[in-house]
């Protein structure tokens, strides 16, 4: 059986998240295309997840009692293929696959193309639902895994969002987590613009979910909301994590052109000094 | 056109026939943050007051167009192919089934839209807005037909869905002979009698790419653009069965229910031939460039000529 995470300590964990950083640059600069922006808001929070919490193993990707993390913005895809390949389960080789034909990893993440990948995303909207039924599955199972899903703060405007937060409520779901990457932009612009969410936690809350928020790039924040996480009985959690798009590579911080759009060979040196 | 000399984008000429109907107050434009990519962004950037914005919520979008569209406005909607498909059911029945009219416009359709993998690339758009009653079915092959198309879309008195594409491919029409395409016709781009490739989309070009290998080795082809899945110019595809004898399909698109699949039943009800259908082989698509996976896929020119040739051999 595997354990909880990798037994790191702060210190190690953030430095982990950068060279998680470096890899998502390197990945996106590589093919010419992807996502950094949503990549490198959610870094932090999925090293604490992976580094701290999560009960994987790369020997045995498909144990049936594996915990499961569920990107729902599947276009973050180079932030989880980083992580999978600090927790062993990619390798440099599949890194530089991103995006190209017949790589493990594909341009949005995919369970059927990469190991450790536990939902086929791209398509916003839908990781919770997932989540909802992988926590019902183990809860019938008698088990103690858990699932953790996360989603952009974009990707609340779909209606679908809203059925599973109902649900979660109703089943009383107290082994799901949600983290929302609240970095305030989405593909055409900021969210003020395209379509306002006001206050994220507020509309958790009215549902009926437990809910903490968090500055998503202090490492000691996340690991704790984590843990707070794991304590919520009775009902679903939520983690609002506060991040800045594209942390980490000034000309992408808060920059909406950096969504889904790659840098320059410029732009990628200043990038690699700026994350060394 | 904006778009260089190397050719153009279809969803180039949505973009810039938004803005051609800019004086036209009647026209809305409605956004699921993907303006940027379908090109409705363009027409968002010079009348913001006539740009709605409803965020990632395809659903909403949809209804939302049918609600302006009975108050008397004209609602050109888009997001990806792909997630139009989220709103199915909406289209169904808050927008077909009521006949009412507003224009629905899919981009990044089909595999060629290429490295953001299976769930970006749309291959049963066509097939499943082809089988709702009232639809018109679009899927112009480059940005100057697009534009053509979608301004005709202006009068047009259905409720449609235009499938356009992310990248560029060599133009097949010019300003002028664009003028000449209207929905519901096929546009005749070559003659030939021997067999008949019925194309739409980034295939077209393929298409007559694969005439001209044709002709090299005597065999002379005619190449249709079928820009219309629905309604199907049948009188066209009747014709061509009737004087070549033989024909190929060839879509960015599931060989399941597209225009393979429209061709297929027109030739059964009207005049029998053989046909053979270049597509998507009932698979998914993946991450990968869209010429790599046009090759993987068996969907380039050469692919083309060797169903013409099986065609042929099986009359
Ligand atoms: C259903 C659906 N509609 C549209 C898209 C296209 N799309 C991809 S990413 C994105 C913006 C996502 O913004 P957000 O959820 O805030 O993600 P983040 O900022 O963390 O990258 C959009 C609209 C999609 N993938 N799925
Ligand atoms: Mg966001």
């Amino acid at each position: 059986m595997a354990e909880r995470g990798m037994g790191l300590e702060i210190p190690e964990l953030e430095s982990m998240a950068k060279r998680c950083r470096r890899n998502i640059v390197r990945m996106v600069y590589g093919i010419g295309a992807g996502h950094p922006g949503g990549s490198l808001s959610a870094i932090d929070m999925l090293t604490g997840l992976y580094g701290h919490r999560l009960r994987v193993d790369s020997d045995n990707p498909k144990w049936s009692d594996r915990d499961r993390f569920i990107m729902s913005k599947g276009h973050a895809s180079p932030g989880v293929y980083s992580i999978l390949h600090e927790r062993g389960f990619l390798t440099e080789d599949d890194l530089s696959s991103f995006r190209k034909l017949g790589g493990s990893c594909q341009g949005h993440v995919d369970m059927k193309w990469c190991p450790g990948v536990d939902f086929s995303a791209g398509s916003l909207g839908m990781g919770l639902s997932f989540g909802i039924g992988c926590s019902l599955a183990a809860k019938l199972d008698g088990s103690d895994r858990t699932s953790w899903v996360m989603l952009g703060d974009g990707e609340l405007q779909e209606g679908q969002v809203w059925e599973g937060v109902m649900s979660a409520v109703h089943h009383e779901i107290d082994n799901l987590t949600v983290i929302v990457d609240r970095n305030g932009i989405q593909n055409d612009d900021f969210c003020e613009t395209q379509m306002r969410m006001f206050d994220v936690s507020e509309k958790f809350a009215s549902f009926g979910w437990a809910v903490m928020e968090i500055d998503g790039h202090d490492m000691a924040q996340v690991v704790d909301a984590i843990d707070w996480a794991d304590q919520v009985t009775g009902g679903p959690a939520c983690i609002v994590m506060h991040t800045v798009k594209g942390k980490g590579v000034s000309y992408m911080e808060n920059n909406p052109k950096f969504h889904g759009a790659a840098p320059n060979e410029e732009q990628f040196i200043l990038a690699m000094e700026e994350l060394s | 056109m904006s778009a260089p000399s190397g050719g153009g984008a279809s969803r180039d000429g949505y973009g810039a026939a938004l803005l051609e109907m800019l004086d036209d107050d009647k026209v809305v434009v409605l956004e699921a943050d993907l303006g940027k990519s379908t090109k409705s962004c363009l027409f968002r950037a010079e009348k913001p007051s006539h740009t709605v914005s409803l965020g990632i919520a395809e659903q909403n979008m949809m209804l939302v167009a049918a609600g302006m569209s009975t108050s008397g406005y004209v609602p050109f909607a888009s997001t990806f192919a792909i997630f139009t498909e989220r709103g199915f059911e909406q289209v169904r029945n808050g927008i077909a089934r009521p006949n009412i009219v507003v224009h629905l416009c899919g981009s990044h359709g089909g595999i060629h839209t290429g490295t953001d993998g299976s769930s970006a690339q749309s291959i049963e758009d066509l097939a499943i807005y082809r089988t709702l009653p009232n639809m018109t079915v679009l899927h112009p092959c480059d940005d100057v037909s697009a534009k053509a198309l979608t301004l005709a879309l202006r009068n047009h008195d259905r409720p449609s869905y235009m499938r356009t594409a992310r990248n560029k491919v060599p133009r097949s029409y010019s300003d002028e002979s664009s003028n000449e395409l209207k929905i519901g016709k096929g546009y005749v781009h070559r003659t030939g009698d021997d067999v008949a490739i019925i194309a739409c989309g980034v295939m077209v070009n393929e298409a007559l790419e694969a005439a001209d290998l044709l002709a090299k080795s005597g065999i002379q082809a005619t190449v249709v653009d079928m820009h219309t899945i629905k309604p199907l110019d049948t009188n066209l595809v009747t014709e061509l069965a009737k004087r070549c004898g033989a024909l190929v399909t060839a879509e960015d698109h599931s060989i399941i229910g597209g225009l393979g699949g429209a061709v297929a039943e027109c030739l059964v009800s009207h005049y029998p031939v053989p046909l053979e259908r270049i597509g998507v082989q009932d698979r998914f698509g993946e991450s990968g460039g869209s010429d790599e996976l046009l090759e993987m896929l068996n969907m380039k020119a050469k692919n083309i000529v060797d169903a013409a040739q099986r065609a042929i051999s099986r009359t």
